[in-house]
C-alpha cells in the first residue's frame, strides 16, 4: 500500500489553536503595477520605459502545486493578493491573532543593487499601506536587498521605526553563505532594533541549487532547500554571528525543520576537533542554536506516524524552537490540519503562541 | 623551539580485537606515482601528467583551498615509519589498522584517482591505470582488501568501457565516483553509468568530494574548513535527491547505490522530505511510481563514517531504526583524520546479530563477497 | 598508588614528549619548561594516542577574525580528530568541564633515592616517576 497522493502524506492533526501566531503568511505583489505608486519618479520611468518584467523567483512557479493550495488560489491571478480572502481564508479560517507576512517578491534576485534597494523601498511601504493599514492582525518582515548589505541596512533603520514590522527578511541562499560578514550590516541593524532575521526558503539563483549543479525538476529545487538551510545555519554559527550579535535571533522559515537534530549532531563532532579555526564559536553549535534559532513548522518533513514528531522533538531536546505558521497561500497541508500529528497540548500551545511571543518581542505590543 | 618526541612512540598494534569487521571506506595513496601508476599510463600521459600536473576544477595544483584540520587530512600517527605518507603502504597498513582492527573485507577508495580532472581523456587513462595499480599494489598482494572501479564520470562512454573491462574481475567490488559531479547525478548524461554498473553487478559508491566546480552550497563559497567537512552531509543529500527523482532506479532497477563518507543521520529527514514533494509533483515526475522513502530503503546504502556524535547516543537508536539497520555498512576511513574507531562509536544497542550484520554480515551481503 | 620510574630526565628535554608504559598503563610524558606532566596516552574521544599528536599553543577569540594566541606549547592535540586538551590539567578546550584526559602524576626523582627504595636504576642523574 503506497502513499499516492499528497493528502495521505498529510496525516490527520489537530488545527492550530484559536489565538495562534502565523509566523509564516504570504501575501503576494499581484504585479509590478501594484508598486508603481511606490517608487519615486525616476524608478518609476525605468519600470515603463524599459518595460521591466514581473519579479516572480522561479523558486515557487505560479501554478505549481506548492505555490497555491487549490482552495485559495483564485480563478485568475496569484494567490495571496486579496486581502478579503487573506481575511478569510488565512486569519479566520486559523483564528490566528496575529499574522506575520513574508512577501516572496524577487527582488534580492536583481544584478543591479540600486534597482533592487528601490524596489525592496516599494515592496515594503505597498505592504504597510495595502496590508498592514486595513487589517490589525496583521505583521510583516522588512524586505531588504542583500545586493549591498549597507543599503539593506538602511532600509532596516527606516522601516523599523514602524514597529509592525517586526523581522528582516532574506532568502536562504544568495551570493555566498548568509554568515558571511559582507552580509553583518544586515545583522547589526537588526539586532540594534531588536528585530529577529527570518531566513526565508529561495534563492538569488546565483550560485546552482546543488553542489553540483542545476537539477532537472522542480521538485528537485524543492528538496535542496533544506540542505541550503543545513548549510546557512552553519555557516551563520561557524562565522560567529551570534557571538558577534549576541543578542540575534533568527529564524528559518519554511525549512522543513526536521533536519535539525541531525545536521547540528554533525556540524557538533567535528567542531570539537576543528575549534583552533573558528575559535569564537566557544560553544557546542547545537546549544547556540537552541539560544539563537527558531524555525517554522510548515513544511513538515515528517512521516504519517505521530510517534516520530515525538522522537524529533526529543533530538530537538527543546520545546522553544518552534513556531506556529500556516505558510498560506503555499500548499503544506489539507484542510485545518495544520500542526503535526500527536502534538501534546503543552507544545502546541508553545509553538502557538509562546514561542512566537518570545521570538518577535514587538508582537507583545499587540497584545498589551 | 623544535617540539619533537624523543622516542618514536611503539608503533605495535594493540591485540587484534575480537570483533570482525568489514571496513567500507579505505584510502591507499600510491608512494610514488611515477613507479606504480606510470607502468599503467603510456608515455604521452606519464609525459602529460609531468608537465601539467592533476588540472581539477579546484584553484591550487596541490589540494583544495580549504586547507585540512591535519596535514595531509590523516591521523598524524598513520605516517609511514620509513617516512611514507599516509595510506601508502600495505605492510603498515596492515600492521597499525588491518591486522589489529581484525579487518575481514577492506573496501579500498582512491582518491586521486583521476577522477574530475578537466581532461577527460587523461581522466580516462588515470582513472583505469589507478584501476590496474589497485590490483597490483594492494588486491593481488592480501586478499582482505577489494578494488573499486574508478570511473571518468564526465565522460559517459569512457566509464562503461571501463566497468565492462573490469566487470566480473573479482579485484573490484563496487564502481565508484565522486559526490559532486559537474551535473547532479541524477541527469541523464550519467546513465548509460548507471545501466552499466547494474548490469555488472557493481553497487556504485559515491564518495564525499568531487571537483564538480559548483560551490559546495547553493548560496556559494563557505570560509572554512570545517564548513567544507560538514557540506559533504548536504552533497550527499543532493545526490540521493536527483537519483531518486530523476528515476535512475526505476530505470536501473538492479542499481545499488552506496554513499561513502557523508555520516548517515539525515536520510531520514531527507525521507520524509522527498516522499511529501513526490506526492504533490506527481505530475512532473511520472516516471517514479513509487514513494522515495521506499526507493530508498532498497536501493541505498550509507557508510556510517564520521559517525554523527549526538550528546544522547540514545538518539541515534531511532536514527538506525528509521534507515534500517541493513542499509549501514561501518567504515573507518583509514587513514584520514576524521577516523571511526569500531570500538569507540556511539553505536546504539542491538542484539548480536544486529551488530554483526553491522560491523560485517551487511557487507559482505551488499557486495557478495 | 605504585611508583614507576619511566625514563631518566634527559631523555625528555623542555618541549618535548616520550609515550611510555608504567604498570602496563600507556602515559604521554610532557616538559613544559622543566616542569614534568602525564596524561594518559589514550584520547577520551576514541581512544588515539595523546603522545602522537602535535603540541600547540591555544588560540582563543573574543571576536570573530580576533586571534589571541598565548601558551605556546601546552596545549596537545589528538592526532586523530584534533581535540586540544591542557597538558597541565588535561581538560579539554571545547568542553572544559565534561571531558578531559587523565591527568597521571609525575615526578622526578634523583637515582640515589630510588636506589635506596630498591628501584632498579642507573647510579646517577635524575629520573621521571610515575604514580598510578
Amino acid at each position: 500500500m503506497g502513499r499516492n497522493t499528497f493528502r495521505e502524506f498529510t496525516e490527520v492533526m489537530p488545527a492550530p489553536l484559536p489565538g495562534a501566531i502565523d509566523c509564516d503568511l504570504h501575501p503576494a505583489v499581484p504585479n509590478l503595477k501594484a508598486l508603481l505608486p511606490y517608487l519615486d519618479d525616476h524608478w518609476r520611468d525605468m519600470v515603463e520605459q524599459r518595460g521591466v518584467h514581473e519579479l516572480d523567483s522561479i523558486s515557487y512557479p505560479n501554478n505549481a502545486p506548492v505555490t497555491a493550495r487549490p482552495d485559495w488560489k483564485p480563478e485568475t491571478g496569484k494567490a495571496g493578493v486579496d486581502l478579503d480572502r487573506v481575511r478569510k481564508e488565512a486569519l479566520d479560517g486559523f483564528q490566528t491573532s496575529l499574522a506575520i507576512c513574508n512577501c516572496l517578491y524577487g527582488v534580492q534576485l536583481l544584478y543591479t543593487e540600486d534597482m533592487a534597494y528601490a524596489f525592496a523601498r516599494a515592496v515594503n511601504d505597498w505592504m504597510a499601506a495595502e496590508w498592514l493599514d486595513k487589517e490589525p492582525r496583521l505583521r510583516a518582515s522588512i524586505v531588504v536587498s542583500p545586493q549591498n548589505p549597507d543599503y539593506a541596512a538602511a532600509e532596516i533603520d527606516r522601516m523599523a521605526e514602524d514597529h509592525r514590522f517586526v523581522q528582516v527578511l532574506l532568502l536562504v541562499m544568495d551570493e555566498m553563505p548568509l554568515g558571511r560578514r559582507r552580509y553583518w550590516p544586515i545583522y547589526r541593524a537588526a539586532e540594534r532594533h531588536g528585530l529577529p532575521v527570518g531566513i526565508h526558503a529561495g534563492s538569488s539563483y546565483r550560485h546552482s541549487v546543488t553542489a553540483m549543479g542545476w537539477p532537472t525538476y522542480y521538485a528537485e529545487d524543492s528538496a535542496a532547500q533544506s540542505q541550503a538551510f543545513q548549510a546557512g545555519l552553519t555557516s551563520l554559527i561557524t562565522e560567529g554571528v551570534f557571538a558577534e550579535f549576541p543578542d540575534l535571533k533568527v529564524v528559518l522559515l519554511e525549512s522543513g525543520f526536521s533536519w535539525l537534530p541531525a545536521h547540528l549532531w554533525r556540524l557538533g563532532k567535528f567542531w570539537r576537533g576543528l575549534r583552533m579555526e573558528t575559535p569564537w564559536v566557544d560553544k557546542h553549535p547545537f546549544e547556540i542554536a537552541k539560544d539563537h534559532v527558531r524555525l517554522t513548522i510548515q513544511p513538515r518533513d515528517l512521516p504519517a506516524d505521530p510517534a516520530v514528531f515525538e522522537r524529533v522533538m526529543a533530538h530537538f531536546d527543546s520545546d522553544e524552537m518552534l513556531l506556529f505558521s500556516t505558510d498560506y497561500p503555499h500548499w503544506q497541508f489539507e484542510g485545518d490540519d495544520a500542526l503535526p500529528a500527536g502534538i501534546s497540548p503543552a507544545l502546541a500551545e508553545k509553538i502557538c503562541r509562546d514561542n512566537p511571543l518570545a521570538t518577535y518581542p514587538r508582537l507583545k505590543e499587540a497584545m498589551a | 623551539m623544535t617540539i619533537e618526541t624523543i622516542q618514536k612512540p611503539e608503533t605495535a598494534a594493540p591485540a587484534k580485537q575480537a570483533l570482525a569487521i568489514a571496513d567500507c571506506d579505505i584510502h591507499p595513496s600510491p608512494k610514488s606515482v611515477e613507479k606504480e601508476v606510470f607502468p599503467f599510463l603510456s608515455k604521452h600521459w606519464q609525459e602529460y601528467y609531468n608537465t601539467y600536473g592533476t588540472l581539477l576544477r579546484q584553484p591550487y595544483q596541490n589540494g583544495p583551498a580549504y586547507p585540512k584540520g591535519q596535514p595531509d587530512a590523516a591521523r598524524r600517527d598513520a605516517y609511514v615509519p620509513d617516512g611514507g605518507k599516509p595510506g601508502t603502504d600495505l605492510a603498515f597498513m596492515q600492521k597499525q589498522h588491518l591486522d589489529p582492527y581484525n579487518v575481514q573485507l577492506g573496501v579500498l577508495n582512491p582518491l586521486k584517482s583521476g577522477q574530475g580532472l578537466q581532461n577527460p581523456d587523461f581522466a580516462g587513462a588515470l582513472c583505469s591505470a589507478v584501476n590496474d595499480w589497485q590490483i597490483a599494489e594492494w588486491t593481488s598482494k592480501d586478499a582482505r582488501l577489494k578494488g573499486s572501479v574508478c570511473l571518468p564520470y564526465e565522460d559517459a562512454a569512457l566509464s562503461v568501457k571501463e566497468i565492462e573491462k573490469r566487470a566480473g574481475d573479482p579485484n573490484f567490488i563496487q564502481s565508484f565516483m565522486l559526490i559532486r559531479t559537474a551535473d547532479p547525478m541524477g541527469n541523464r548524461r550519467y546513465w548509460p553509468i548507471y545501466e552499466a554498473a547494474a548490469e555488472a553487478g557493481l553497487p556504485l559508491a559515491v564518495h564525499a568530494f568531487g571537483f564538480g566546480g559548483a560551490s559546495i552550497t547553493g548560496s556559494g563559497w563557505p570560509s572554512y574548513y570545517i564548513e567544507d567537512m560538514v557540506g559533504h552531509s548536504q552533497s550527499a543529500q543532493n545526490v540521493v535527491a536527483s537519483m531518486v527523482l530523476e528515476g535512475v532506479f526505476e530505470r536501473s532497477p538492479k542499481l545499488k547505490l552506496v554513499i561513502v563518507e557523508a555520516g548517515f543521520a539525515w536520510a531520514p529527514s531527507l525521507a520524509w522530505r522527498l516522499d511529501r514533494i513526490w506526492a504533490q509533483n506527481r505530475l512532473e515526475l511520472p516516471h517514479v511510481t513509487r514513494p522515495p522513502s521506499e526507493i530508498m530503503r532498497e536501493h541505498v546504502w550509507y557508510t556510517t563514517q564520521p559517525f554523527e556524535e549526538p550528546d544522547r547516543r540514545g538518539h541515534l537508536k531511532d536514527t538506525f531504526e528509521w534507515i534500517g539497520w541493513d542499509r549501514l555498512l561501518f567504515a573507518t576511513d583509514y587513514p584520514h583524520w576524521d577516523f571511526d574507531d569500531p570500538s569507540r562509536i556511539p553505536l546504539p544497542p542491538a542484539d548480536e546479530a544486529t551488530r554483526n550484520a553491522f560491523y560485517l554480515q551487511n557487507a559482505r551481503d551488499l557486495y557478495g563477497v | 598508588m605504585a611508583k614507576h620510574v619511566v625514563a631518566p630526565v634527559a631523555d625528555v628535554p623542555p618541549g618535548a614528549h616520550l609515550r611510555v608504559e608504567a604498570g602496563g598503563v600507556p602515559v604521554a610524558i610532557f616538559n613544559l619548561d622543566g616542569e614534568f606532566f602525564g596524561l594518559l596516552d589514550r584520547c577520551p574521544h576514541m581512544g588515539g594516542n595523546l603522545s602522537e599528536g602535535i603540541v600547540i599553543g591555544l588560540v582563543e577569540s573574543q571576536k570573530p577574525g580576533c586571534y589571541a594566541y598565548s601558551r605556546a606549547g601546552e596545549i596537545v592535540r589528538c592526532p586523530w580528530h584534533g581535540w586540544e586538551f591542557d597538558i597541565r590539567t588535561g581538560q579539554s578546550r571545547f568542553d572544559p568541564s565534561r571531558w578531559k584526559a587523565r591527568s597521571i602524576e609525575v615526578d622526578v626523582e634523583d637515582a640515589q633515592e630510588l636506589q635506596a627504595e630498591t628501584i632498579d636504576v642507573a647510579q646517577e642523574g635524575d629520573y621521571i616517576v610515575v604514580h598510578l
